[in-house]
């Protein structure tokens, strides 16, 4: 019977609930904006991620290098596009 | 009467009014003519619902020429103005509007179909496959080009062209007049289009290739042109939400690119170039990918450093995106930022130099054929080079100081472009001709053309180095005597003048052949390389009677010299997708949606964006599993055409 528990789905289930919770606390502890706004970008990255990987099963077909090929490439451009204008348009103004 | 006072054009000349009468005639002998010679069912059934690559990329083509001729005359018209100095041949607002539908409509409705014609024309052949990933999705990417480009196309005889340059720079852009308008929404009704044909084209080259065909045995255009489409699923979102945000400010009154209450329109600049410079990779890597074909083709040889050429394009894939603010080194950002930008777009010549280089070794001791395709390919190295080379000279942002906004901008651009893109496409559509329509273009008018348009980019481009270094402002539209810069700009439009006649020479070129050329060619008549010369010409439908295997990323070749066998096993009945009219009337309503938020029509607007959303999904709801064609028309067919 273990075999065929879910195991994997209910632990990212599970998993996915604590992120969401801790990403609430942000509305209900005070602390300061720097903070919130860490705690939110990373379990946000953290979702997004464990979706991808358990529940839009990115890993489990052939396809699997293209796949993440893509998302590293994606991820690298959009970083890159977003602190580049950061510094273009904000903290380096000569 | 109020009502119609919005579609006047604000700004109106006798040229305006010529051209609406032209363009009224033409629609009215067009109409005409398909009734008279009954050829409206014929269009319907086989050109406006097709789903099949080739027609469709055919379609792309005639567009791209048409709009070829469109771009080139308001480039003609722009030398006669500059060609001696405080000419009154055109006044300021005609000069804007015209430099900038030249550049609009050069880049984004001439070379992209351009491109995307070679896309759809060769890939599916090239990789072995029946037709692209998602067909009907292809027709409505070409549709909705086609409408945004009319739609665009239209703006100077209703209501006003948009004047604030192709960058549309705010707060400039930001006017009154419907313009923008324009702008935002024809660009991003064909923008759409775009994005899809990225995602089929990616989709198709890596889930369809034949059997045997690694992605390390693909052909070097199908490589470039993968590579060309990944940049365009990742670029061109940035386009469409800044487009989307220049439409919300024009529109409802958002404050995105404003320069008060929280705008920023410096963030259109970024976002536009975000999207801009992968863009410039998008038009000349499949272009790189169509010269790697001919020169290995003419040269009798395999290309050289294929996994290099390979390596090299992922490369500029990745630093495409980190370039972009070196379109701007002089708009505020401090030398940390600037040097950075300076770095990445350098770094770019690196690449581009391995690709240069692995040409000239493909031409070295091979045994060069100069047909007209080959011409182009051999004078595009050196002329191209050249814009390279120029190219680093405007990466070093402390220097681009000197550069920017001036004629020596125009001609480094220029300089890559017309080497670059264009003389590829011209290459590539007399090589793919045969392929297409069963005969050749003349090679004699082929080579007089080939050398026209070199001699005439010369003579137009190299003097604005020269005015552009003395300070020759871009987008300028007359000046004095005392600047000097009259004989140069007279020598720029003297060569103008030339490629004009090279255009020209293209036309009845065209014209010539279909008149005089024999038909009794091979399928193969270039004795080529790749699989598309394995099928028939004209290729059937269904591009190939039974899926060839492949071994090597010279599979045709290899089946002539090496006696590789392409096709295994027999016929069996294929299955290929049906016509569909969804695409042109779901296009046609985007079109009137489009018109509609440029003027602010808000009923119509709703109206059609139903309509847009009831073509979605009548298609969801549709059962469409396709035709099967049966063994007995396939052996019909194979005998026909080997017969023929």
């Amino acid at each position: 019977m273990s075999e065929l528990f879910p195991r994997k789905q209910v632990m990212g289930f599970i998993f996915s609930m604590v992120l969401t919770a801790v990403a609430l606390g942000v509305y209900f502890f005070d602390m300061s904006f720097a903070v919130g706004m860490t705690v939110l970008l990373i379990t946000a990255f953290l979702q997004a991620g464990l979706q991808l990987v358990v529940f839009m099963h990115a890993g489990e077909t052939d396809d699997k290098a293209a796949i993440y090929t893509n998302v590293y490439y994606g991820l690298f451009m959009a970083l890159f596009t977003v602190f580049g204008t950061l510094l273009v348009l904000i903290w380096d103004v000569g | 009467m109020e009502f119609f006072e919005r579609f006047a054009i604000p700004h109106p000349s006798i040229a305006i009014y010529a051209s609406m009468v032209a363009a009224g005639l033409t629609l009215i002998a067009v109409l005409a003519g398909l009734t008279y010679f009954k050829k409206w069912g014929y269009l319907w059934r086989e050109w406006i619902t097709t789903v099949d690559h080739k027609r469709i990329g055919i379609m792309y083509l005639i567009s791209a020429l048409l709009m070829l001729f469109r771009g080139g005359v308001d480039a003609i018209m722009m030398r006669a103005q500059l060609a001696v100095p405080d000419n009154k041949l055109l006044d300021s607002q005609h000069y804007n509007e015209i430099f900038t539908t030249h550049g609009v409509v050069m880049i984004l409705f001439m070379a992209m179909p351009f491109i995307i014609f070679f896309m759809n024309f060769v890939i599916p052949l090239q990789i072995g496959a029946r037709d692209v990933a998602f067909p009907r999705l292809n027709a409505l990417s070409f549709w909705l080009f086609f409408m945004g480009a009319m739609l665009f196309n239209i703006s100077f005889m209703v209501g006003g062209s948009p004047d604030a340059g192709w960058t549309s720079y705010f707060p400039l852009a930001d006017t009154d007049s419907v313009g923008t308008n324009y702008y935002m929404i024809a660009i991003q009704i064909a923008g759409i289009g775009t994005l899809m044909t990225g995602i089929n084209f990616m989709t198709t080259i890596l889930k369809m290739r034949a059997p045997g065909m690694t992605l390390m045995k693909m052909p070097m255009f199908t490589w470039s042109a993968f590579i060309a489409n990944v940049i365009i699923v990742f670029a061109f979102p940035v386009l469409t939400v800044a487009l989307a945000f220049g439409t919300m400010d024009q529109l409802f009154g958002t404050q995105f690119f404003t320069l008060d209450n929280g705008g920023m329109a410096m963030l259109w600049a970024n976002l536009f170039w975000v999207w801009g410079h992968p863009e410039v990779y998008i038009l000349i890597l499949p272009a790189f990918g169509i010269y790697s074909e001919i020169i290995s083709t003419f040269s009798k040889r395999n290309l050289y450093g294929y996994k290099s050429m390979v390596a090299s394009m992922v490369l500029i894939s990745v630093l495409s995106f980190v370039v972009w603010a070196h379109h701007f080194f002089t708009m505020g950002q401090g030398a940390m930022a600037n040097s950075i930008f300076s770095i990445t777009t350098m770094a770019i010549a690196v690449p581009t130099g391995v690709k240069i280089f692995n040409w000239i070794l493909t031409l070295w001791k091979g045994k060069i054929e100069f047909t007209t395709p080959m011409l182009y390919s051999i004078l595009f190295i050196p002329l191209f080079t050249l814009g390279g080379v120029t190219g680093v000279m405007l990466a070093m942002s402390a220097a681009d100081y000197q550069y920017h906004n001036t004629m020596f901008l125009v001609a480094h651009f220029h300089n890559v472009i017309i080497p670059g893109v264009v003389f590829a496409m011209l290459a590539g559509l007399t090589y793919y001709w045969p392929k297409m329509f069963g005969f050749m273009l003349n090679e004699r008018i082929g080579k007089w053309t080939a050398w026209l348009l070199s001699i005439g980019f010369l003579l137009a481009f190299m003097p604005m180095y020269v005015t552009g270094l003395d300070g020759q402002a871009r987008r300028m539209y007359t000046y004095s005597e005392s600047t000097g810069f009259g004989p140069m700009n007279m020598v720029s439009f003297v060569g103008a003048a030339i490629m004009a006649i090279g255009f020209v020479l293209i036309v009845y070129n065209i014209y010539y052949s279909v008149r005089y050329a024999s038909r009794d060619i091979s399928a193969d008549p270039w004795d080529a390389r790749t699989l598309e010369w394995a099928t028939h010409t004209p290729v059937p439908h269904y591009n190939f009677a039974i899926t060839p295997e492949v071994a090597s990323s010279e599979a045709y070749w290899d089946y002539k010299k090496k006696n590789h066998e392409l096709y295994k096993g027999d016929y069996e009945k294929i299955h290929m997708p049906n016509n569909s009219g969804i695409p042109f009337v779901m296009s046609c309503i985007f079109f009137g949606w489009g018109f509609s938020l440029i003027f602010s029509l808000w009923i119509p607007a709703i109206i059609t964006t139903i309509g847009i959303f009831v073509c979605m999904t009548l298609r969801s709801f549709e059962k469409d599993h396709g035709h099967y064609v049966s063994v007995k028309e396939i052996e019909d067919t194979e005998s026909e055409l080997r017969g023929a």
